[in-house]
């Protein structure tokens, strides 16, 4: 076994007996990346300087007995949507490209403290708007299980380098499904954290009220380890929740015994791959083994998500993305002779595809004359389904679902097909339009040997409760020792 | 029709920045005239990734000005994003307030020939200010300093309750006394911290229907605003009267030409799509924060003009000078602790110590005497210790040294002289040596009175009581 096959908890152990330095393990981590990252191209960037110079402090640390935090030294990856101080951070965009940020993000703040060397910044779809990380402005990232297909996105870069072990964890955003749908994709773990439990500080915007960064990892109790980290009121963040924070790892073997699981049966349709079905069947029939009950619930609002989203993400977006504009910093076109040109070509040239298409979605959703046949209404909607889940968990304590309809799919084969891309996302978005906690835990893989993910919703602040939920069903399993075929 | 037979119809929006030592959702300095760029950070640069948190001073100044001008504070009120491109606003969208702001339906009363009049105010709320765009840098280049972007301001709108130019020029400076004694605001309109656009149409007289309206920019003074607000009716009543109709556009006051031009149409005007700001939070402010600042509230300009002359029965004239700004109010109320002639204390601020003021260039903070020892003065005065004229060197010299008037008038000589035998020694002497004019005064030219005083006083170096002096010279030639 290599170092770089353990778990962030398992190398913590070590570190904290010493039987590995943290400057050993980040070398190895370094040396997977040399190793494999040709084939997956999950990072941008590799800070190894930054990385080693931040491991043999650690080592200093832990030596004279004083760690900052259980997991001083394991290094880790971020996706290149958290700004670091002195690394470039472009969101997988041209117009950011050469941008090196004056500040670090509020919980790259968080991890430098708690000792965490940061190795680099992972791909990305651009400003993360996309769902397979092809909308990247500088290259796909490849699933290390199938490197012909997409590790899924937006937050791809960082669950193809977790999956590939080139980093024992990662961070990752979700704004509709980006931290859950690559985890599901990778046999990988990523929980979106409630609205407001994590900062957003420093982190590069997409749709403000729908962003929430999240530890994407290999096992419940790494991401559980990660949250305890990043999970922290932030002044410097309006919107940040001033909830008490639990220990996530307190109650991660206590069982799913007496809980009540709800199934929605509006995540169980037409379109779902039935290799996905079965998987995700077998995960509810296991819950039930362990004790758990199971119930038919409804969220009736759920066929409407998908446009509601596509609504308010993009109009919050096209006001978000105007900054780029060519004057302070970034990406200026350098033919541009009028302050016209500044911003039309610097965003014309700047920008690709996806985020011009939803910008101008965005843009037409808040013009006057539609604001209230549009957004107006996407947020009256937006409130029916947040009633959905308020309702259904009151008979239930979590909900259980596939995390994406399909399993990995082949890079480019819906890139010409953006509708089709946007439905990847289905199950996922209504969580963030409720701003309840969601989690993709590993639960099999398809013939073919393609991982599926597991679905749990919870109630607001209540990840502890999905990270024993998911645990109790990765405890009967060994998804997350198998490596991909690298 | 002539211009008398058209009612002009104006409404005010007022943009004052308000007094917070950092920006509104940053930590970053307010303070006027550094370097450019020098007062920025991250996220009044707009920055990636960078959030606003609000700088709850500037909340409370909202309030404090919403209750002084009659206003309902809304319970929750809402942030939006206005949004629009321009090189000075960095992130391409301003934060504000749109269709729940902090203060709605007060009122603001301004003097007419016609009398008291209040004017409707339609709404209060924050906002955040722009940078600057300075043209012309040399090169063909423009360069942007965002000192002020992110710089608190309060937009105050009227209703259109306004009817002349004299009448907008009242409203804005009642508001802007309004604004200075709350403490929210300098009124500075030259360096732009306290400004306004006007809202003008005309209709002919008698109809309730209003006319198509301009808006009106670049009015960074009471002059300007009312020669535009003029220039602009005489306008848009000629372009009626030429059978033209008066298109809805921005325009702006050339100070040079003395006339409004087009800035931008109707059409041309920015579509800002205005939604709520989703990285703040509504604004709540609860019934108690608004008792608390309602009961901290300070006495208003208006009120106390009027107290001024029922309490200390002061001409309106001298409260309104007064009352013009609230530290000479305030002094002037510690000073009437200590002398009861009110009107003549106010003869000596608005003579002496405003002129030393000025001239000074002191600041009332400043001074050096305290209000018991300009009481004792001008109890000095009265009692016939110095004269009057005396009296105002005393006064110069406590204002330079902070010197008690009785050691001043000791030091210097100044007492007056008011032993009625060393005067009529004095005056006897000189009725002797002037016999000549004795005679033309009692032949009738009675202005030789006047001269006879001046030799007195003269000869005793100006200590001479002059009541005194007055009174034995008429004895002695006989009155």
């Amino acid at each position: 076994m290599q170092l770089t096959d353990l778990t962030m908890l398992e190398l913590a152990a070590k570190l904290a007996a010493g039987e590995v330095s943290s400057e050993e393990a980040t070398r190895a981590s370094l040396t997977r990346i040399q190793q494999v990252d040709p084939k997956v191209r999950a990072f941008l960037r590799v800070d190894e300087a930054g990385a080693l110079a931040a491991a043999r402090a650690s080592d200093v640390r832990r030596k004279s007995g004083s760690p900052a935090s259980t997991l001083d030294g394991v290094p880790l990856g971020l996706k290149d949507i958290f700004l670091t101080e002195g690394v470039e951070t472009t969101a997988g965009s041209r117009i950011l490209e050469g941008f090196v940020p004056p500040y670090d993000a509020t919980v790259v703040r968080l991890l430098k403290e708690a000792g965490l060397p940061l190795v680099g910044k992972l791909n990305m779809d651009e400003f993360a708007m996309g769902s397979s990380n092809e909308s990247s402005a500088f290259f796909p990232s490849h699933n290390p299980w199938d490197v012909s297909r997409t590790p899924g996105g937006s937050s791809g870069g960082s669950a193809a380098a977790v999956a590939a072990r080139e980093v024992f964890g990662a961070l990752g955003t979700d704004t509709g499904g980006s931290i859950r749908q690559p985890a599901a994709l990778t046999n990988t773990v990523g929980l979106k954290p409630t609205y407001g439990r994590v900062s957003r500080f420093g982190v590069i915007a997409f749709a403000s009220s729908l962003d929430q960064p999240g530890p994407m990892t290999r096992t419940v109790a790494d991401a559980a380890a990660l949250l305890q980290v990043i999970a922290r009121p932030d002044a410097q963040d309006a919107t940040s929740a001033d909830a008490p924070v639990p220990d996530y790892s307190a109650d991660l073997e206590a069982g799913v015994r007496g809980l009540k699981l709800g199934v929605p049966r509006e995540y169980f349709t037409e379109g779902m791959d039935p290799e996905v079905e079965a998987a995700v069947r077998e995960a509810l029939r296991e819950y039930e083994r362990l004790g758990a009950t199971l119930v038919d619930v409804s969220l009736p609002h759920t066929k409407y998500a998908l446009a509601t989203y596509y609504l308010i993400a993009p109009a919050e977006a096209s006001s978000n993305l105007a900054r780029y504009d060519g004057v302070r910093f970034g990406l200026r076109a350098k033919d541009a002779r009028s302050l016209r040109d500044v911003y039309a070509l610097t965003r014309e040239q700047g920008f690709g595809a996806e985020v011009k298409r939803r910008i101008m979605l965005g843009t037409f959703a808040l013009s006057s004359g539609y604001y209230d046949a549009h957004y107006l209404r996407a947020q009256k909607v937006r409130t029916l389904i947040r009633e959905d889940f308020t309702r259904a968990f009151q008979q239930v304590d979590a909900l259980v679902s596939p995390t994406s309809p399909v399993p990995a799919f082949k890079l480019g084969e819906k890139v010409e097909d953006p509708l089709s891309m946007y439905l990847m996302d289905i199950y996922t978005l209504p969580c963030n339009l409720a701003g309840l906690p969601g989690l993709s835990v590993p639960c099999g893989f398809t013939k073919a040997g393609l991982p599926v993910g597991l679905q749990i919703l919870g109630r607001p602040f209540d990840e502890a409760g999905l990270l024993r939920i998911a645990r109790a069903y990765e405890r009967e399993h060994d998804f997350f020792r198998r490596s991909a075929p690298l | 029709m002539p211009v008398s037979d058209f009612q002009p119809v104006i409404g005010l929006e007022v943009h004052a920045q308000l007094l917070t030592q950092s920006k509104i959702f940053c930590g970053c300095s307010t303070a006027f005239g550094a370097e450019p760029n020098r007062n920025t950070c991250p996220v009044c640069l707009g920055m990636p990734g960078v959030l606003p948190v609000l700088n709850q001073r500037v909340a409370e100044f909202a309030v404090r000005t919403g209750l002084a001008l009659e206003c309902t504070i809304r319970p929750t009120s809402v942030w939006s994003r206005k949004n629009y491109f321009y090189p000075d606003l960095p992130k391409g969208y301003q934060i504000t307030q749109f269709d729940q702001p902090i203060c709605e339906h007060g009122r603001l009363v301004i003097d007419t020939p016609q009398g008291e009049k209040a004017i409707r105010i339609l709404r209060i709320h924050m906002e955040e200010d722009a940078g600057k765009s300075v043209h012309d840098a040399g090169g063909g280049q423009s360069l942007v300093d965002l000192n002020r972007a992110g710089v608190p301001l309060l937009e105050i709108v009227s209703q259109p309750d306004l009817r002349d130019a004299d009448e907008a020029v009242e409203y804005l400076k009642a508001m802007r006394d309004v604004l200075v004694y709350l403490g929210v605001n300098d009124g500075n309109l030259e360096e732009g911290s306290f400004r306004c656009d006007a809202n003008v149409s005309v209709m002919p007289k008698g109809s309730t229907t209003f006319g198509q309206r301009c808006e009106l920019k670049n009015l960074n003074s009471f002059r300007f605003l009312k020669q535009a607000i003029e220039y602009e009716i005489a306008r848009q009543v000629d372009v009626i009267e030429s059978g033209g109709k008066v298109v809805q556009e921005t325009r702006l006051w050339d100070v040079n030409k003395g006339v409004t031009r087009s800035m931008r149409s109707k059409e041309e005007a920015h579509d800002y799509r205005y939604f709520p700001e989703p990285d703040l939070p509504p604004l709540h402010v609860s019934a108690e924060a608004i008792d608390a600042a309602a009961k901290a509230l300070p006495e208003l300009p208006r009120a106390k003009l009027q107290r001024f002359t029922s309490q200390y029965g002061l001409p309106a004239y001298d409260a309104r000078i007064l009352t013009a700004e609230r530290p000479l109010a305030d002094y002037f109320e510690a000073c009437a602790g200590h002398y009861k002639d009110y009107k003549k204390l106010s003869n000596w601020f608005l003579g002496e110590l405003m002129r030393l003021l000025k001239e000074e260039g002191t600041p009332l903070s400043a001074l050096r005497f305290t209000p018991a020892q300009l009481g004792e003065l001008l109890g000095a005065v009265d009692q016939g210790m110095v004269s009057a004229n005396a009296g105002k060197d005393v006064l110069g010299e406590m204002f330079r040294t902070g010197k008690a008037p009785a050691d001043i008038i000791a030091e210097k000589g100044l007492a007056q002289v008011s032993d009625t035998g060393a005067i009529e020694a004095v005056v006897d002497d000189i009725l002797a040596k002037n016999a000549g004019e004795i005679e033309k005064y009692r032949a009738g030219k009675k202005q030789v009175f006047g001269f006879f005083v001046g030799q007195v006083m003269r000869a005793m170096k100006g200590k001479g009581n002059p009541a005194l002096v007055n009174e034995l010279l008429k004895k002695k030639l006989g009155d």
